[in-house]
């Protein structure tokens, strides 16, 4: 199948996807699973991975900045822009993308290949609409708290790493954090991580719904979600950069 | 009644049904049979609605399926119960939460009122007592029977069963058969089994369809299937020596 009979058939999918709920109160049942499923099960990687990598940043940022005419305030001024700007969406969206994108996937996916999918249909069920639609929701409310916590540990990360290495002290990190300080940035950051958080939940979905075969198959389908949904991600960050921030 | 007529289905250029016609009535169970290849399944999954038949109609009950909108197909497959050939339960949810399922999403009764369907369908498949346990912490023969509770739980009209004795012993294989055959004398429902199975055949086989390359090769009871001289049927059904001289013994006590 051809790169464009893919992304009809996404886009058809989703025509599905985006229906009323058959029926509100298994909606709600469905949707608070996803967010346990989803959202607060990857709170811990996210809190771990972003701590450390705002503990790189400051640390990097730190050992390359020597020269005496560089104020030191600039380490917590380039931590919180990196965290803010792209590590917090970017990074926290791609590794999501690898954790959750494999789930959906090969949950979905099962679900196909053991006839479950084939049980809903003949009961009547609207099974894409039932079942990608709560994931898609969850994403999209759950994702962008995941993210505020991501760049706040990310900052509080960078703050810990120059106070136990003495590379930094944390007065100048905080006057770093103070400069130019623009909300407009959170902003950015947050629109980039609604459509992050769309396409975490649907490619994914899209390559488990129509997967054929068996178990192998699924394996495959799993590991093309995690691949599409990174490229997806990296692709869409470049134009969006260029349209929010250019 | 389910009516078919001159059901074709191809995919890309494999030409799987080549003009089925035949009907299955109430109260009886209703089997098809045939090899491997052909046309089964697809035939089923046609009647069923998962795949869409290039020419031919289904009625159920004289509603031609392809000529419903999209509700009249939903509140249609409401009225069917179908029990898949690796029974398909969900896995995240228990017993008790699979059978529950399609009383969640399509009737209008209290939690109680659910329940105790459920309790009384469970109770029907001899399961009583296994609600909260997980569909991979049952045998085979009970997550068949449990796919049973499900299918039966809404009171369908129509009653699908894909390969239900497959991977069972012959013990518990007898038991889903006369389990099937209950239900749908019961019940007076339209229930057609896929099978491969010839023990269950000639035991509830009421009405027996047999395919061949995506025709219909032949069609007849179970005890019609015994006195046919129909070769690819005979090919087919007496191929182990088994059915032959229990062929061989049924034809001699008739003339007798």
């Amino acid at each position: 199948m051809n790169y464009l009979e893919h992304i009809g058939k996404y886009f058809l999918m989703l025509g599905q996807v985006f229906k009323r709920p058959q029926k509100w109160n298994v909606f709600r049942e469905m949707l608070f699973r996803e967010i346990e499923d989803l959202g607060l099960k990857s709170l811990g990687i996210i809190m771990f991975i972003s701590f450390f990598i705002g503990g790189v940043v400051a640390i990097q940022t730190a050992l390359n900045v020597d020269s005496p005419f560089i104020p030191k305030y600039l380490i917590g001024f380039a931590t919180k822009r990196s965290m803010i700007l792209e590590f917090g969406p970017t990074f926290t969206s791609v590794i999501l993308a690898g954790k959750v994108g494999s789930y959906i996937a090969s949950s979905i996916g099962t679900m196909r290949v053991t006839e479950q999918i084939d049980a809903l249909e003949v009961m009547g069920v609207n099974s894409l609409n039932y079942l990608v639609l709560p994931k898609v929701i969850a994403a999209l409310f759950f994702y962008p708290l995941l993210v505020l916590i991501a760049m706040f540990l990310g900052i509080f990360g960078g703050w810990a790493a120059g106070v136990l290495t003495d590379l930094f002290h944390t007065v100048d990190y905080i006057d770093g954090l103070q400069l130019d300080f623009n909300p407009y940035f959170v902003k950015y950051a947050l629109v980039k991580t609604v459509l992050f958080a769309f396409v975490i939940a649907t490619v994914p979905a899209y390559h488990g719904y129509y997967v054929k075969g068996g178990s192998l198959e699924v394996g495959r389908a799993s590991t093309e979600a995690v691949v599409w949904t990174s490229v997806s991600i990296i692709t869409l960050n470049y134009f969006l950069t260029q349209m929010l921030l250019g | 009644m389910i009516e078919v007529k001159e059901l074709h289905k191809s995919f890309g250029t494999a030409h799987i049904l080549k003009g089925v016609s035949t009907e299955f009535e109430k109260g009886k169970v209703n089997m098809i049979i045939g090899q491997s290849g052909s046309g089964k399944t697809v035939f089923l999954k046609c009647l069923l609605g998962l795949h869409v038949p290039e020419e031919g109609s289904i009625a159920f009950d004289g509603r031609i399926y392809s000529k419903l909108d999209i509700d009249k197909k939903r509140e249609l497959r409401t009225e069917i119960g179908m029990l898949f050939q690796g029974s398909a339960l969900f896995d995240s949810l228990t017993v008790e939460e699979n059978i529950m399922f399609p009383l969640k999403m399509f009737a209008s009764q209290s939690k109680k009122e659910m329940l105790a369907r459920v309790n009384f369908v469970l109770d029907r498949v001899n399961l009583s007592n296994s609600n909260h346990k997980f569909p991979a912490e049952l045998s085979g023969g009970m997550q068949k029977r449990v796919g049973i509770a499900r299918a039966i739980v809404m009171n369908p009209k129509y009653l699908f069963c894909d390969e239900p004795n497959s991977g069972l012993d012959p013990q518990t294989a007898t038991v889903i058969d006369n389990l099937i055959q209950e239900i749908t004398e019961e019940y007076n429902i339209v229930t057609i089994v896929n099978s491969h199975d010839m023990n269950s055949v000639m035991e509830i086989g009421k009405k027996i369809v047999f395919l061949k390359d995506g025709k219909k090769a032949w069609e007849g009871s179970n005890k019609e299937i015994f006195i046919t001289d129909n070769e690819v049927v005979i090919n087919f059904v007496y191929s182990s020596n088994l059915f032959k001289k229990v062929r061989e013994i049924y034809l001699n006590e008739s003339k007798l």
